[in-house]
């Protein structure tokens, strides 16, 4: 038995919850500048999420259990998620659990207990957040399962792996459909994150908070466990538009050295994604709540065009 | 005799009517009454689940000839894969919600007498039980109609309310017209097996043989569709659905939303994968069409609503729209002869049939033990009550999480595969279907996402924060009895959710009998840990390692942050610095869906105001305000209001004949004799 497929599977876990920190501090650190502040440097995402662990929490009188279950689930589907996705290697064990389907759903489910938790302890923030964020996630989902569906006609699969496969063996580089859906994946990946312009992951203004009001009651090591599962949701969703649309780099043999090469290009890939998404952010103001109907339409129509093209030119 | 599955299933139809008759000498002693029946119910599901689990799992069909009736006329039986199936899906829910009732209906015993319910309740799940194993016209549509009548009586049982009178009259209404095109499509279709002289035409054997004109099979497979999408519920057939759901006792609205509409879904794949046989494409069209239409109005309608069984009632439609997906893309794959995909959306359209009668079953059982425990349907008036109903609360979430089609539950494994066979409509040859059935899928997803969104209001709003109510309740937990029905429900929701290798191997020769191809070589291919529905390269989703992993991935979490013992300081709410925050300050179910109905208002009619009251000083500072909302659906006033009005209008003018004077009618009388003696020479 082959044990290369498992130890890359390990890694890339491991790399998930180690970097995912680092990413956010990366793009902290270049809004900072970008804005003309200092930033408090690459490691403090690191800080923060210890010290969070190190607080007791407090908790509302009226939690039930499912505000304290919450946190556990919105890592453990996030941890799962980062097994899935082929970031180092295309052969992954757990990636054949779980096509992109099945990754879509694992954050729903996240989203989903998370919109409860928001309502469980009876405060209007809360149940704010849980209304705002399931609206958009449901004008959001359509449209990230079309930007995936014209993907996994070009690729023939739903497959993570089958579909890196293919695109990275060149087959399908550099067509219409597979632009108009990366346009669609890059507005849908900013609502998913809840980034500007949907959502301001540094705000607590209550007019403008999304993600944030319905974590609002979140303390110590549960906050930590969120903030954590956040990180990595961001992270996974840049790496997986790099895996999905510039696959370069990818190791396909199974070889150590492949694996480190990997890491080194989905770093500088990272890097260069961190780059893009602050210039989107410091850019761009945050939407009202009801233009978002534009934006997540046309990130649909962006991804109805791909699949269009994807009949008609390929 | 010996025992085979249709005498199993016969003997179950048997025990019901027999239990029928019988309480009709037990009035006097209720509690008796209670028991007894819903064992003998509980039993005699569980012999038709035997039967239907055994036929399909043995691939065989039973036919049998019983000479009652009228002469000449007897009724033939057949139980086959398809038959045996459904017969395992009503049977499955019929016996859980008949275990829920021995406790459910021990509350409604102490305010009225429980007689009719116990009588109708057996006589409901009969006809379901004969429906599916008649083989004739004849037994069929009555059969249909004894399912009908007694369900009518179900939804009529607390008839002292106005709204359940007229419920009732709703669903009777649209279920005779459903009849009506239901015995015209048979009479199309024995009329042209036989010929119109002989009768012999009738059984479904006879159908089966012949040969219909491609214009008459359309007529027959459309009036099909109408009366049995009417029964299904398929929107704008649908109105009829949310009245009466809502109002029935709750084992009731569970066993008519969760297997009712199913035994529609078994007409129509009846009618057309076995007795039409061979059909063109755009009938397929149609069903999918329809079943789209039904998914996303059915979930939109439901967000609108605030009383939680009515949001319940409008997710059938919801769900027997993504059936009829799944039913359609298989018509459509079929007559383009692509027998593999067929049987993968046949096998997704019917995963999902099983799937939604235990979650929806489970759904109307914890809404039924709400308002058992509080007398409550309205969402606004509810919250909080996860401390009082423990069990109901975390049973029900399953069923939230279920019918949003999330994983590891039941309801996501149906959805991944309807989505898995839209992704393989770009092997049709038809471009315009290459480019229309994506867009399905996109309307599908929209479909899940709106359910989540709409069930995390529905939990949220009603077991989640404070009790809203004005008087502070006497709320308690729901009764063994009831917990050991949902508890099974919830638990066939995991199982079905994380083995579907199991299941779809067992139910595979249901799409052999229809389609002519299985897919369980090729979904179990892997063993019975992958699903991967045609190849591994295609697709593959491993319930059972999703499950694991993230249940260790938790486990892991927790037992790591407990090895330092930190302590949970309980302190209350935080209030923003303001006195004190209280229970009508969280957001309601009007309130959470509110985006949702502004986004997509123009679906709806809407009628929303706010009133101030005028003496205030200042028009920033309102003493009161009054908010008014009413949401009605649109196809009431498109479709129906010009029917009922029509209706109306040609009963007066007929009325105006009626003179009450005897001399008029003794003109009437002469003038029909002269005219028929003119005519009818």
């Amino acid at each position: 038995m082959n044990v290369y497929p498992f130890i890359s599977e390990i890694l890339q876990i491991a790399i998930v919850l180690g970097i995912a920190p680092a990413f956010i501090g990366w793009v902290r650190m270049l809004k900072c500048w970008s804005q003309g502040r200092t930033s408090a440097g690459l490691l403090q995402p690191y800080r923060d999420i210890s010290k969070l662990f190190a607080k007791d929490v407090v908790l509302a009188e009226n939690a039930s259990w499912i505000f304290r279950f919450t946190p556990y689930l919105v890592f453990g589907t996030t941890v799962l998620a980062g097994g899935i996705i082929p970031m180092l290697s295309i052969d992954l064990p757990l990636s054949a659990t779980a096509d992109v389907i099945v990754l879509v759903a694992l954050f729903a489910i996240a989203r989903f207990f998370t919109a409860l938790a928001g309502m469980d302890i009876g405060t209007a923030f809360g149940g704010m957040g849980s209304s705002r964020e399931m609206t958009i996630a449901s004008l959001a989902e359509p449209a990230m399962l079309m930007a995936i569906f014209t993907i996994s006609l070009a690729a023939r699969s739903t497959s993570l792996s089958q579909i890196v496969q293919v695109i990275y063996s060149g087959q399908s580089v550099l067509r219409p459909s597979l632009a108009f859906a990366f346009l669609a994946f890059v507005l849908i990946s900013l609502a998913e994150t809840g980034r500007i312009p949907v959502d301001n992951p540094a705000t607590h203004l209550e007019l403008t908070m999304i993600h944030e009001a319905m974590i609002l009651e979140y303390s110590g090591r549960h906050l930590a466990l969120i903030e954590w599962a956040g990180m990595m949701k961001l992270f996974l969703f840049m790496s997986l538009g790099a895996v999905l649309f510039f696959p370069w780099g990818i190791d396909a043999t199974g070889s150590a050295v492949g694996v480190v090469l990997a890491f080194v290009f989905l770093l500088l890939k990272l890097a260069v994604s961190g780059v893009i998404l602050v210039l989107i952010e410091t850019g761009l103001a945050k939407m009202r709540l009801f233009r978002l109907t534009e934006f997540l339409g046309s990130a649909f129509l962006m991804a109805t065009l791909g699949m269009l093209a994807y009949y008609i030119l390929d | 005799m010996m025992l085979d599955p249709l005498n199993l299933a016969g003997s179950a139809i048997f025990l019901l009517f027999a239990m029928a008759f019988l309480a009709m000498f037990l009035t006097g002693r209720q509690r008796l009454l209670n028991t007894l029946s819903f064992i003998a119910a509980a039993a005699a599901s569980l012999a038709a689940t035997a039967a239907g689990v055994w036929v399909v799992g043995s691939n065989i069909a039973i036919q049998a000839v019983m000479s009652i009736g009228l002469p000449d006329l007897p009724f033939h039986l057949r139980l086959d894969p398809l038959a045996g199936f459904f017969m395992t899906v009503v049977g499955l829910l019929s016996f859980i919600v008949s275990v829920y009732s021995l406790g459910y209906v021990k509350g409604i015993a102490r305010q009225r007498p429980i007689t009719r319910l116990v009588i109708f309740y057996a006589l409901f799940l009969a006809g379901m039980f004969m429906v599916i194993l008649a083989d004739d016209a004849l037994f069929f549509l009555i059969s249909w109609e004894v399912m009908a009548a007694a369900s009518y009586f179900l939804v009529f049982f607390e008839d002292e309310r106005v709204e359940n009178r007229r419920a009732s009259f709703l669903y009777m209404v649209v279920a005779h017209v459903g009849a009506i095109a239901i015995l015209l499509s048979f009479g199309v279709m024995s009329g042209l097996a036989t010929g119109f002289e002989g009768f012999h035409g009738y059984t479904f054997d006879a159908m089966r043989q012949a040969q219909f004109p491609s214009a008459w099979a359309t007529a027959a497979f459309l009036l099909a569709f109408v009366g049995f999408g009417a029964k299904a519920g398929v929107i704008p057939l649908h109105v009829w659905l949310p009245e009466a759901h809502p109002v029935a006792p709750s084992n009731v609205s569970a066993l008519m939303s969760g297997v009712m509409l199913k035994t529609a879904i078994y007409g129509i794949v009846r009618v057309t994968f076995d007795l039409i046989r061979v059909f063109p494409w755009w009938w397929g069209t149609v069903v999918l069409v329809f079943g789209l239409i039904s998914a996303v109005m059915g979930v939109l309608y439901a967000l609108m609503q605030h009383d939680l069984k009515r949001l319940l009632a409008y997710h059938s439609v919801e769900n027997i729209g993504i059936i009829l997906i799944g039913i359609g893309l298989a018509m459509i794959f079929r007559s383009f002869n692509f027998p593999l995909l067929a049987a993968l959306a046949l096998t997704a359209g019917l995963y999902h049939t099983l799937n939604h009668a235990i979650f929806k079953g489970l759904l109307f059982m914890g809404a039924g033990s709400v308002l058992h425990a509080t007398g409550e349907r309205n969402m606004e008036e509810m919250g909080g009550l996860i401390r009082y109903m423990p069990w109901t609360a975390a049973l029900f979430l399953v069923g939230c999480i279920a019918i949003s089609g999330l994983p590891p539950f039941n309801g996501f494994v149906s959805e991944w595969l309807t989505f898995q066979a839209f992704l393989l409509s770009p092997s049709l040859p038809s471009p315009l279907m290459k480019l229309l059935i994506p867009m399905g899928a996109a309307l599908l997803a929209l479909t899940a996402a709106l359910a989540a969104a709409c069930f995390v209001k529905a939990f949220g709003v009603t077991f989640l924060g404070h009790w809203r109510g004005h008087h502070t309740p006497h709320i308690h937990e729901a009764d063994w009895f009831m917990r050991v029905g949902m508890i099974m429900a919830a638990a066939l929701c995991l199982c079905f959710g994380i083995l579907p290798t199991l299941v779809i191997d067992w139910m595979d020769t249901v799409s052999g009998q229809l389609v002519g191809t299985r897919i369980g070589e090729s979904a179990g291919a892997f063993g019975w840990m992958w699903l991967t529905p045609v190849a591994r390269e295609r697709a593959s989703y491993s319930g059972p390692l999703v499950f694991l992993v993230t249940l260790s991935v938790i486990v892991i979490a927790y037992l790591l942050l407990h090895v330092r013992a930190g302590s949970i300081k309980r302190v209350p709410l935080w209030d923003c610095g303001f006195e004190k925050v209280t229970p009508r300050m969280q957001y309601t179910a009007t309130a959470f869906s509110m985006p949702i109905r502004r986004i997509f208002g123009f679906l709806f009619s809407i009628r929303e105001q706010v009133r101030l009251n005028p003496q205030a000083p200042h028009r920033a500072f309102p003493r009161r305000m009054h908010y008014y909302l009413r949401i009605r659906d649109r196809f009431w006033n498109w479709l129906y209001k010009p029917i009922v009005d029509i209706s109306f209008w040609i009963s007066r003018t007929a009325g105006r004949l009626q003179q009450g004077r005897i001399q008029a009618y003794l003109i009437y009388s002469f003038v029909t004799i002269i005219v028929l003696l003119i005519f009818m020479r």
